[in-house]
């Protein structure tokens, strides 16, 4: 009987998926296109999402906006953007249209001195199609440069991003201090189709005022999502035979 | 310093420009109906608003009046080569053989007076052998304007002493000692002008003017070389309708001017010139000074569609309207591209196509109003300024303007319980407030009313800014209204 082996008893652990254990707060090495779409179409969640997962750079931040997205969602406030720890200087373009959204984000995405390119589209029009997204990506991975596309009131459509994230506001961390106060921010973000890793959903936790910058941000496994397989046999039976 | 839009007092309504004098503001110029009431440039600002209460004073913008003088300088080498400003409010233009030019000395001078006159300025002008008989003329003898070489002397004896252009101190020793007019300061011995003034420099000793106004000193007139200016032109030999294959050619034109001269373009203007007479312009800046061929290439991109060529146009020109210098860069060693020159080539090129007011860099100013402490500025003309630190946590997103909302609250002062925005009903699941924000006592009138802000977390997680505008019977106006003013991420 193995579980009675000279080594002691042998503990049945549950074998656990490959995308539990990978560090996915961590953005991915190289630079590329990711969608994000809010679950509802003025859930500013997208947005806080996007921002927790820049990285310290020096370079200014271009942010585009169109039309319908500064209607819908309002327009970005920089000083709200100290709160969350982010430096940059950021780059506004206001636009109307969809089009010169994308024009202005290829722009950005070809120049390599731009620490990020933020897009907002509304609405999910015809000009942001399939081929308007994989330029993008070509440039943000020819540059290194990544982008993201917020696309709120979006049905979500053809796309060659390389990460589309669906990201929704839950309930607040309780604060420290008040209970009746909201506290650090949740979102429940879902990675529904990634290049090179498998989907998923987490619950994404932002704390800018965290001393460690790797613990900013943080996907925590949700407890219901099946990151441990069900039918989980202990390492032992399969060995055994 | 006045906005353009403003429309301007009559002709009878005294009105000053003030400059800061070392005891308060002085006037600096005066218009007609205050110089009719007496008054004088100089005087104290309070003084003359004591005797005339009805004296309408504004800031003077000297830097303002510094750049237009030194406009209207090279603008005034249509009818000499060579011209040079004199002291802060005066041209001096040496025409000696240009005035047959213009159908001689008086045409010349008529033709002076009108082109002033269609820019809306006022010019006395006069005309004498030497330099500082006509600076005397033309600001202390308004009915003279035209004097010839024998009679300078003549003209000039009845002129008070500061007409010589010397200063003030000098003015009143002269004036002290009864040498009132320049002809009674002509008529001292020299020896003792020469003995008493000695110690004087020699742009302010009267004795060395009066040489210089009379023709016995040298006075020439150092004229400032003009400005450079770059131009790269196309005449084409049959009227052509697009513009596109000539501007390779313009482009590299004016670089190579530019790069002659190691100076960069700020501005460029594109014109054509139609074959009916009319002509049409394209207007380009850049966020720093460049003279590198394809990207000024690239910045006209989707610019020449919008001309409108008519029946077709035979003569091209490219300008550079601002220049800066620009010296040769050294690349980095380490081969990596220079991230600057980056960011200020994607500048140009989104300010081209989009416009000026659509790119944008942050500014801040101090205030407590919410809204108004982040501005824009145009990133071409601006470099981003550093965020001021925030004592208070701030929302992400702000709507402009901000959205009234139906609020059910559980006290009048309390927070909402309850909200109702864009038609869909949200019920409070926790907050945090009020933060109270009130505008700066000097921004306070009767009707302002002071704000009461709320991060509010509804049901289901999303976390909304509102405010309360006042206070139930405060006195300033009706019942509180709710406003959703931003979204917290």
């Amino acid at each position: 009987m193995e579980n009675d082996s000279s080594y002691g008893q042998i503990l049945r652990l549950p074998k656990r998926k490959l995308s539990a254990r990978q560090n996915l707060a961590a953005p991915a090495e190289r630079p590329v296109l990711t969608d994000v779409f809010p679950s509802l179409p003025t859930d500013p969640a997208a947005t806080g999402f996007v921002l927790a997962l820049l990285r310290d750079a020096d370079g200014p931040i271009l942010w585009v906006q169109d039309y319908l997205s500064r209607q819908e969602n309002g327009q970005l406030y920089t000083p709200g953007l100290r709160a969350l720890g982010v430096d940059h200087a950021v780059l506004q373009v206001t636009v109307s249209h969809p089009r010169d959204v994308l024009w202005a984000m290829e722009e950005g995405a070809a120049c390599a001195g731009l620490s990020a390119v933020i897009g907002e589209i509304y609405g999910g029009p015809a000009a942001l199609s399939f081929v308007a997204t994989k330029r993008l990506a070509l440039r943000a991975e020819g540059s290194g440069v990544p982008v993201y596309l917020i696309r709120s009131g979006d049905p979500g459509g053809l796309s060659a991003a390389r990460a589309r994230w669906r990201v929704a506001s839950i309930p607040s961390e309780p604060h420290a201090h008040d209970t009746h106060s909201p506290g650090h921010p949740q979102w429940e973000a879902e990675l529904f189709r990634a290049r090179g890793r498998p989907p998923g959903r987490w619950i994404a936790r932002h704390d800018p005022k965290a001393v460690r910058t790797a613990d900013r941000f943080r996907l925590v496994p949700r407890p219901d999502d099946g990151t441990v397989e069900a039918d989980d046999v202990p390492v032992s039976d399969r060995s055994g035979g | 310093m006045t906005s353009q839009y403003r429309t301007g007092p009559g002709d009878n309504v005294p009105v000053a420009l003030s400059r800061d004098g070392p005891h308060g503001p002085v006037l600096h110029s005066i218009n007609h109906a205050a110089h009719a009431r007496g008054m004088q440039p100089g005087e104290r600002v309070v003084d003359a608003q004591a005797i005339h209460p009805d004296l309408q004073v504004e800031p003077a913008d000297l830097d303002g009046d510094h750049a237009l003088m030194q406009r209207l300088m090279y603008w005034t080498r249509r009818w000499c080569p060579w011209t040079v400003q004199d002291a802060d409010d005066g041209l001096a233009l040496d025409v000696t053989g240009a005035a047959h030019l213009f159908g001689g000395p008086a045409g010349l001078l008529r033709d002076i007076c009108q082109r002033f006159a269609m820019q809306g300025l006022t010019a006395r002008v006069a005309m004498a052998p030497t330099r500082g008989a006509a600076r005397a003329l033309a600001r202390y003898d308004p009915d003279l304007t035209i004097c010839t070489g024998r009679d300078v002397a003549h003209h000039l004896a009845p002129l008070p002493v500061i007409a010589l252009g010397l200063d003030q101190a000098t003015t009143r020793l002269l004036t002290r000692l009864g040498l009132k007019t320049i002809g009674a300061l002509a008529d001292m011995p020299r020896v003792s002008l020469m003995r008493r003034f000695a110690d004087l420099a020699v742009d302010r000793n009267p004795l060395i003017l009066l040489d210089r106004a009379l023709g016995r000193a040298p006075d020439p007139l150092n004229a400032p070389p003009d400005r450079p200016y770059f131009i790269a032109r196309a005449r084409l030999a049959e009227p052509v309708i697009d513009p596109v294959p000539h501007l390779k050619g313009l482009v590299e034109d004016l670089c190579t001017q530019l790069a002659q001269a190691e100076q960069g373009a700020r501005h460029m203007r594109l014109t054509i010139y139609r074959i009916d007479s009319e002509y049409r312009t394209v207007q380009l800046g850049t966020a720093r000074a460049s003279r590198d061929p394809a990207h000024m290439l690239r910045l006209f991109d989707g610019k020449l569609v919008r001309m409108d060529p008519g029946f077709g146009f035979d003569l091209l020109t490219l300008e550079a309207t601002r220049v800066e210098p620009v010296s040769l860069t050294q690349e980095r060693l380490d081969g990596q591209p220079d991230s600057d020159a980056d960011i200020a080539g994607l500048l140009d090129r989104l300010t081209a196509r989009l416009g000026k007011d659509k790119v944008t860099w942050p500014t801040w100013t101090q205030t407590h109003k919410p809204e108004r402490v982040e501005g824009r500025v145009p990133a071409l003309t601006a470099a981003p300024a550093a965020p001021p630190a925030l004592p208070r946590e701030r929302p992400l997103r702000l709507l402009s303007p901000a959205e009234e909302v139906h609020v059910i609250y559980s006290v009048p002062e309390g927070p909402p319980s309850q909200f109702r925005w864009r038609r869909v009903v949200y019920k409070s699941a926790r907050h945090a407030g009020p933060e109270r924000i009130a505008p700066e006592w000097w921004l306070d009138r009767p009707s302002t009313r002071l704000r009461d802000y709320y991060k509010v977390e509804v049901q289901g997680g999303r976390r909304f800014w509102l405010y309360r505008e006042g206070l139930l019977h405060d006195g300033r106006g009706g019942a509180p209204r709710w406003f959703l003013h931003g979204f917290f991420i």
